[in-house]
């Protein structure tokens, strides 16, 4: 049996999904990220996005500046809406 | 984007709604005010000095920080401090002062009762088992917010971080290899591999194949012999060993080969690794077709280099280069380590991959100048640093010092350049 090179093993995306994608005109970071997903998932693009980088210079033979990284934003982990919105009363620490 | 009030909204999936108030939003956030009312957030208020990530570096930052007086918070996602030095059981070089003889894992004991020093008592509050997710813009000028996450006892907790400074000593990621069967049970990182093995006495597999001949690499691969495991090879696709002579000689010793010039094509196995083809490469960095060879093995360990972890530091929008030798695209700061944005530092791999020694030196210098610049004990704060900064150049001196002292001088270039 053949297996897949995984690139994002978030959504599961293969080097051959990304290289088909390339070759459909989807040939930046964020058109990939949009198409495929990759960096969308709970790592937020730790694994996958230097992986894509470097199919994509491979595939187009340009240079893939930083500056079209995706950008950062928070939350960087995964966290559940209960957490972020949760009633509670009474708990409230304060440092002085 | 922000959306009736709440930041960091990804407009592209938000559904569009009559009244729905969209306004730009240029990187930074502001704390939605209007949203927390109802929601448990507990606020971490007046804290002098956020260190985010209690490795080598956090930890020495928050000693230095704190003895000049600053009141500290050391965050950590993990459940103990220690950071990497947990996992290593190998001893340290180097000279004395920077711990030489001794092991990683000591150096973590030490420093973990530093923390717990009844001096620092008032000072060092440590977190953990808790995420910093997000930079937030605060209302007060010369203060920092900061989201955290707090997972203790599988709950979910929210905090509210105020700090007048922040340290940024949050380590590296491991970097992935592509090739077919690269998410089978078996294919491991060398950080997964010294967790298992060193922190959790338990055996990754019985036969390796370790990919890389760098440092990390080399003693995780005697690690593995140390703990019973064989070893079938290291390949590695420089054409030199990357890592320290006596760290590849003391596998040599055991009759380890070290191939050069050689990487991983695939792995096979129905739902485990079974086995690996190895392939010579070419002065491009090609295979040679017909130079396969097939491995057995139930274990693959990646030991392929390190990327600095930059994401917070890109939220605050510190300025950042592209600097290979550093690991990659990192956090541009000078001789203090602070970065282009005020009382905002970097210390340790995040600012570059290099090892734990000059990390913890690099956090010293860090705490201290943090502390300073806040106000506290400045001339003693000056003399430390000043004696940090001789460490740090007579650690880096030997040949050993060549690729980090050839990196931290292009950071320095780059920071000079900087318009």
């Amino acid at each position: 049996m053949k297996h897949h090179a995984i690139v994002c093993r978030c959504e599961d995306i293969t080097e051959q999904d990304v290289i088909d994608a390339i070759h459909q005109g989807y040939t930046d970071l964020e058109e990939l990220r949009r198409k495929l997903r990759i960096g969308m998932g709970p790592c937020q693009g730790r694994v996958c996005i230097s992986l894509v980088k470097k199919i994509l210079e491979k595939e187009t033979g340009k240079k893939v500046s930083v500056e079209s990284y995706p950008t950062s934003r928070p939350p960087v982990i995964p966290i559940s809406l209960g957490a972020l919105a949760k009633k509670t009363r009474g708990e409230n620490e304060t440092k002085s | 984007m922000e959306v009736n009030g709440i930041p960091n909204v990804r407009t592209c999936i938000a559904p569009l709604l009559e009244g729905v108030a969209v306004r730009m939003q240029d990187r930074l956030a502001s704390w939605p005010q209007n949203n927390t009312d109802n929601a448990f957030v507990s606020t971490v208020q007046d804290i002098d000095i956020l260190i985010v990530g209690a490795g080598p570096a956090g930890m020495e930052a928050a000693l230095q920080a704190a003895t000049f007086g600053a009141s500290v918070l050391l965050v950590d996602e993990n459940q103990r401090v220690g950071g990497q030095l947990i996992k290593q059981t190998h001893k340290f070089f180097g000279s004395k002062e920077e711990k030489a003889g001794t092991r990683g894992i000591s150096i973590a004991k030490d420093l973990e009762d530093q923390l717990c020093d009844d001096r620092f008592k008032d000072k060092i509050d440590v977190l953990l088992d808790a995420t910093v997710f997000g930079f937030y813009e605060d209302d007060t000028e010369d203060r920092y917010t900061f989201g955290v996450i707090s997972r203790k006892e599988y709950k979910s907790r929210l905090i509210k971080v105020v700090c007048r400074s922040v340290i940024f000593t949050v380590g590296a990621m491991e970097n992935m290899l592509l090739f077919p069967g690269n998410d089978l049970p078996g294919v491991y990182g060398a950080g997964a591999v010294q967790t298992l093995m060193n922190v959790y006495g338990v055996k990754p597999g019985e036969r390796v194949l370790m990919v890389g001949a760098g440092n990390v690499g080399l003693i995780v691969g005697y690690q593995l012999l140390q703990a019973g495991i064989k070893v079938d090879r290291v390949v590695e696709a420089a054409p030199t060993i990357g890592g320290y002579h006596v760290h590849a000689a003391k596998l040599r010793r055991c009759s380890v080969p070290i191939y050069t010039r050689h990487s991983i094509k695939e792995v096979f196995g129905a739902d485990c690794v079974k086995g690996a083809v190895v392939v010579e490469l070419d002065d491009h960095w090609n295979p040679i077709q017909g130079s396969e060879e097939i491995v057995t093995c139930d274990t693959v360990c990646l030991a392929v280099g390190l990327t600095p972890s930059t994401r917070l530091l890109e939220q605050i929008g510190v300025d950042m280069a592209l600097v290979p030798e550093a690991g990659g695209y990192i956090a541009l700061h000078d001789e203090r380590m602070q970065t282009s944005v005020p009382r905002v530092y970097v210390a340790g791999d995040s600012s570059g991959i290099e090892e734990a020694s000059t990390a913890m030196i690099e956090g010293k210098i860090a705490g201290a100048m943090a502390a300073k610049q806040l106000g506290y004990q400045q001339e003693k704060a000056q003399t430390a640093y000043e004696g940090f900064l001789k460490e740090l150049k007579r650690l880096r001196a030997g040949p050993f010092g060549a690729k980090p002292r050839d990196a931290k001088q292009r950071i320095q270039r780059l920071w000079r350049k900087r318009p």
